[in-house]
């Protein structure tokens, strides 16, 4: 096997010395009736090019050259080269938590730059060195709430993505955390105010809503922050599209901020790896799950980053931490690290501009055609957007197909109530010729019966 | 841009000096310095150049009004050749498994193929989106599909969800599927019990499912005590959290007596499959009683730790659990396609977006289709032969707190060590003089300070012996100069950290100096 460095000599040396004849009686110790006596049935040892043959024909089976409109989530964004070549440095890839400071000092500090750039775009004083997803950051972002306000109950938006709210709902119900969720205004696709106020206990912990949110509508952070302050709770505000924060307003009246950095330089991968990451406010770091880097010095006054404030964290407390969570999503947030290192203060800005105009002229040219209208048209959004269309979206996107073009999500299975919806996404690797071939499309419906 | 010099190390003065010799299997030689890269930045400089728009510029302004983000984020503003030094300099300052053994204990440091991170970025399956039509995503389904049927085959269990995004995840979404059992047979039950010897992430996990976590002394042999849970285990019990082989490295001989006890009182066994690389292609837990488990990719199935995560948390049930197990569930169609079925009215519901870390099922599927049955085979068999040629390479030196075999891993205390002051911390930095990472320290609980050694199967004997070699010198040096390994590590960039100061008066982001 090519991966095992031993010769048969080798091997029978090191038997000698440990005083046995065969490996195998190293397991005696594991009853007999236990003990597997055959080749386990999977596929039999491939050589190198076999696998990659294997895999290439997996990967011809998925759709290939095909333009695509969805984001809901996840974002194809352009990955500069750079964050391959440094992140499959072996000295990154293949160590482990950096728990033994000394020889660990690379992947230290660049966990500290990682959680200064995601306190610089959110606004938030600190932030942590990643969770597993903007899902499960979302959701242990509302333990973490209740942990601090000693309020049980959370308010959720329903324009948060689907499936993160569904995480949510599993983490809370078996903890006994009551939930209730506060639909949106029809006309501009943010949450309702009204609702929200009306929803708002003197039990709620929190507030949580998504901005952009699943519509591609940035929700007015400081109404809902006053709202939920004024009664105490916590306002925690999810970001699925990382990009958006290029150049829409920071949530910084939020308490909580619960990001997916996927937008940040990582591969779509059919939906992970990605990268949570939970920012908040300084005086909420003990309540915070999840590793932080802490800057200190050694012994000879050196500048020198540690992973600190671990009496949070389950190898310290057990059943009292604040989470259960040991391994998280480093090596994605190092490639958000490098990603936003290329793109800078100046190249984020312009990057988020680029991505703003292709959704506005997307929906532009899409709403324009025959039968067809945006949604929420005049609410303030990044790069998606909601399509309503009189043809169904089914046989609308089966046409698409046709033209290898992947087109909006359709909305149906989550909010019925909108009719005919989809929701597209249009980022910087949306050309406009995409764009127009989607538009004549949609032009040639077949006229309904 | 304050790129600090570093000050020489003032803790040299004992014992010779490491410095320009050889020890063991290392030499020092000179690593960058590197400030921090917003140290770096001046405003102008760019590494990024984006395309014409071939649209119409849009009103940001108007279109985001009070949204509008009037001050971009203060992100570095550097050159891309200062972002490859940059951050290849940060590299440096790390240890690798690829720069040599990194025997931590419960962690299972083995070979990361490259084949795998090849694969994983091959077009098709690296861009596929989550949403993208089934019709679109058949290759990526039948990875996913594939690698099910290898770890229900390697577990010995009846069916698997592959969406927790690591261990404790996984733990978690098992956890849930004991919770939702008894729940389905009208008593959630109150408690899950804990042996004194597991990962600190079982007993958090138990807790954020809502139990109530039982502590279990350990006996004796380190191993769980048959009779105290036995007495323990009532109608009020939901589950044991087992790890197997137990965090000592020892097999729990008598676990089908301790699936008997639980099962008399309608309590699971839920295993933590930690240490799975003891027993791939050896025995499995389907066959020895286990309820439900996790597995890690990030260690039995080489996908790489990357600094600390992202890994992936699969888990394994039996077929009473199956109907619990989150949503969706992959599915094969009528006409022979895969496809996702959310259609589970008794699931626990979903543990995470989308279908969990997808990138680690192409890396793990990989690993298996290189190895095959022989292979898987073989590699275990290596594994714990390596834990055992240490074990009877050092045994002479270091204290065994408990002698019964040990399997893929040895855990050996600091007992006669600390005799002269020297603790398993201490030696564990001194051992970084040799070139190596060190051990685990100090877990399992059960063991005062202990040594915890995993080589896994990537060892060579060169490898093992030189490591062999350098344990036993520091033996010999607690005894003649402890203080030199008191006060290691000597080689490093820096020497050991301030942790207290950096826990009372917490520095976690760089600001500018004003
Ligand atoms: C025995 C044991 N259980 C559970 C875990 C947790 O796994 P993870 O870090 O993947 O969440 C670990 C590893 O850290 C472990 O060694």
């Amino acid at each position: 096997m090519r991966y095992l460095p031993k010769s048969p000599a080798e091997r029978r040396a090191m038997l000698d010395r440990v005083g046995v004849t065969s490996a195998d009686e190293l397991f005696h110790v594991i009853p007999e009736e236990y003990r597997l006596r055959r080749d386990l049935a999977v596929p039999p040892q491939m050589g190198e090019s076999e696998i990659i043959d294997h895999f290439r024909q997996a990967a011809a089976k998925n759709a290939v050259g095909y333009a695509s409109f969805l984001g809901a989530g996840c974002y194809r964004h352009y990955r500069p080269v750079v964050i391959d070549s440094l992140v499959q440095r072996g000295e990154f890839l293949t160590s482990y938590t950096p728990y033994q400071a000394e020889i660990t000092q690379g992947t230290l500090q660049a966990i500290f730059e990682f959680q200064t750039m995601i306190c610089e775009l959110t606004g938030m004083d600190v932030a942590n060195a990643s969770m597993y997803d903007g899902s499960t950051g979302a959701a242990e972002s509302i333990m973490m709430a209740t942990r601090i306000t000693g309020r049980s109950h959370s308010v959720v938006a329903s324009t948060v993505h689907p499936e993160y709210r569904e995480v949510m709902s599993t983490y809370a119900q078996h903890q006994g955390l009551p939930s209730s969720t506060v639909g949106y205004d029809a006309k501009s696709g943010r949450i309702n105010l009204d609702l929200l106020d009306a929803a708002i206990t003197s039990d709620t912990a929190c507030v949580l809503v998504q901005s952009p949110n699943f519509f591609g509508v940035v929700e007015d952070i400081p109404a809902i922050a006053a709202i939920a302050h004024a009664k105490g709770a916590l306002l925690i505000v999810s970001i699925a599209e990382a990009i958006s924060l290029g150049i829409v307003r920071p949530p910084v009246e939020a308490d909580i901020v619960s990001m997916e950095a996927q937008s940040f330089g990582v591969a779509l991968s059919y939906g992970g790896p990605y990268c949570g990451v939970i920012a908040t406010k300084d005086r909420f770091i003990r309540q915070m799950p999840g590793r932080l880097v802490g800057e200190t010095r050694d012994a000879d006054g050196n500048r020198g980053f540690v992973l600190t404030l671990a009496t949070r964290e389950q190898h310290i407390r057990r059943e009292k931490a604040t989470s259960n969570i040991c391994t998280n999503q480093a090596l994605v947030a190092l490639m958000a690290t490098v990603y936003l290192t290329v793109y800078g203060k100046e190249g984020l800005r312009e990057l988020a501009r680029q991505n703003l105009a292709k959704a506005d002229f997307a929906a532009k040219t899409l709403a324009s055609q025959p039968g067809t209208r945006q949604l929420f048209a005049t609410s303030p959004r990044f790069n998606e957007f909601v399509l309503f269309t009189e043809e169904a979206p089914a046989t609308l996107n089966a046409r698409l197909l046709d033209q290898k073009i992947i087109g909006g999500l359709d909305l149906s299975r989550w909010y019925p109530e909108l009719g005919h919806a989809t929701l597209w996404c249009a980022t910087e690797l949306n050309t406009r010729a995409q764009m127009e071939a989607a538009a004549s499309t949609l032009a040639c419906a077949p006229v309904e019966a | 841009m304050a790129t600090e010099t570093l000050k020489p190390s003032a803790t040299l003065a004992s014992g010779p000096t490491p410095r320009n010799t050889t020890l063991g299997k290392v030499r020092t030689h000179p690593t960058q310095n590197e400030g921090l890269i917003f140290e770096k930045s001046s405003p102008g400089k760019r590494a990024v150049k984006l395309p014409p728009l071939d649209v119409p510029e849009a009103d940001a302004e108007r279109i985001l009004g009070d949204s509008f983000r009037a001050e971009p984020a203060p992100l570095p503003e550097v050159s891309e050749i200062e972002i490859i030094r940059h951050f290849t300099r940060l590299s440096t300052w790390n240890y690798a498994i690829d720069l040599g053994m990194y025997p931590l204990g419960s962690c299972t440091m083995k070979y990361n193929p490259r084949v795998n991170e090849f694969i994983a970025r091959i077009e098709g399956l690296a861009e596929a989106h989550p949403y993208q039509p089934e019709s679109l995503a058949q290759g990526s389904l039948e990875v996913v599909s594939l690698l099910e049927q290898c770890l229900i085959e390697i577990t010995g269990m009846d069916a698997i969800t592959l969406q927790p995004a690591a261990g404790a995840h996984g733990e978690f979404t098992g956890i849930l599927l004991v919770r939702a059992y008894h729940e389905s047979r009208g008593n959630a039950r109150r408690k899950v019990i804990v042996p004194d010897s597991a990962h600190g992430t079982n007993p958090a996990t138990a807790a954020i499912c809502g139990y109530e976590v039982q502590n279990l002394k350990s006996n004796a042999l380190g191993m769980v005590d048959v009779a105290e849970l036995e007495r323990i285990v009532d109608e009020d019990t939901a589950a044991l959290m087992l790890t197997n082989p137990s965090t000592i490295g020892v097999f729990e001989s008598e676990i089908h007596k301790i699936a008997d006890v639980l099962h008399a009182k309608g309590a699971l066994l839920y295993m933590d499959g930690a240490n799975m690389n003891a027993l791939v292609g050896k025995a499995r837990p389907g066959d020895f009683g286990v309820d439900v488990m996790h597995l890690n990719l990030h260690k039995t199935f080489s996908t790489p730790h990357g600094g600390g995560g992202p890994g992936s948390g699969p888990v394994a049930c039996k077929a009473i659990l199956e109907p619990f197990l989150p949503t969706p569930v992959l599915a094969r169609k009528a006409d022979g396609s895969f496809g996702w079925n959310f259609d589970r009215p008794q699931s626990v519901g979903r543990v995470r977006a989308f279908y969990g870390n997808y990138g680690m099922f192409l890396r793990a599927l990989a690993y298996i289709l290189a190895n095959g049955p022989d292979g898987l085979r073989q590699t275990t068999e290596d594994a714990v032969l390596n834990a055992n040629y240490i074990r009877a390479s050092l045994e002479d030196l270091y204290e065994l707190p408990y002698k019964t075999a040990s399997m893929h891993e040895v855990v050996f205390s600091d007992r006669r060590q600390a005799q002269r002051g020297v603790k398993t911390g201490d030696i564990a930095k001194r051992i970084i003089d040799y070139g190596f990472h060190p051990f685990t320290v100090s877990f399992p609980m059960i063991v005062s300070g202990a040594l915890m050694i995993e080589p896994t199967e990537s060892e060579s004997k060169e490898e093992l012996d030189l490591f062999i070699a350098a344990m036993r010198a520091i033996a010999s040096e607690v005894e003649e100069t402890p203080e030199l390994v008191k006060n290691a590590p000597h080689s490093t960039r820096v020497s050991r950290l301030d942790e207290a100061t950096a826990a009372r008066k917490p520095v976690l982001r760089w600001r500018p100096v004003e």
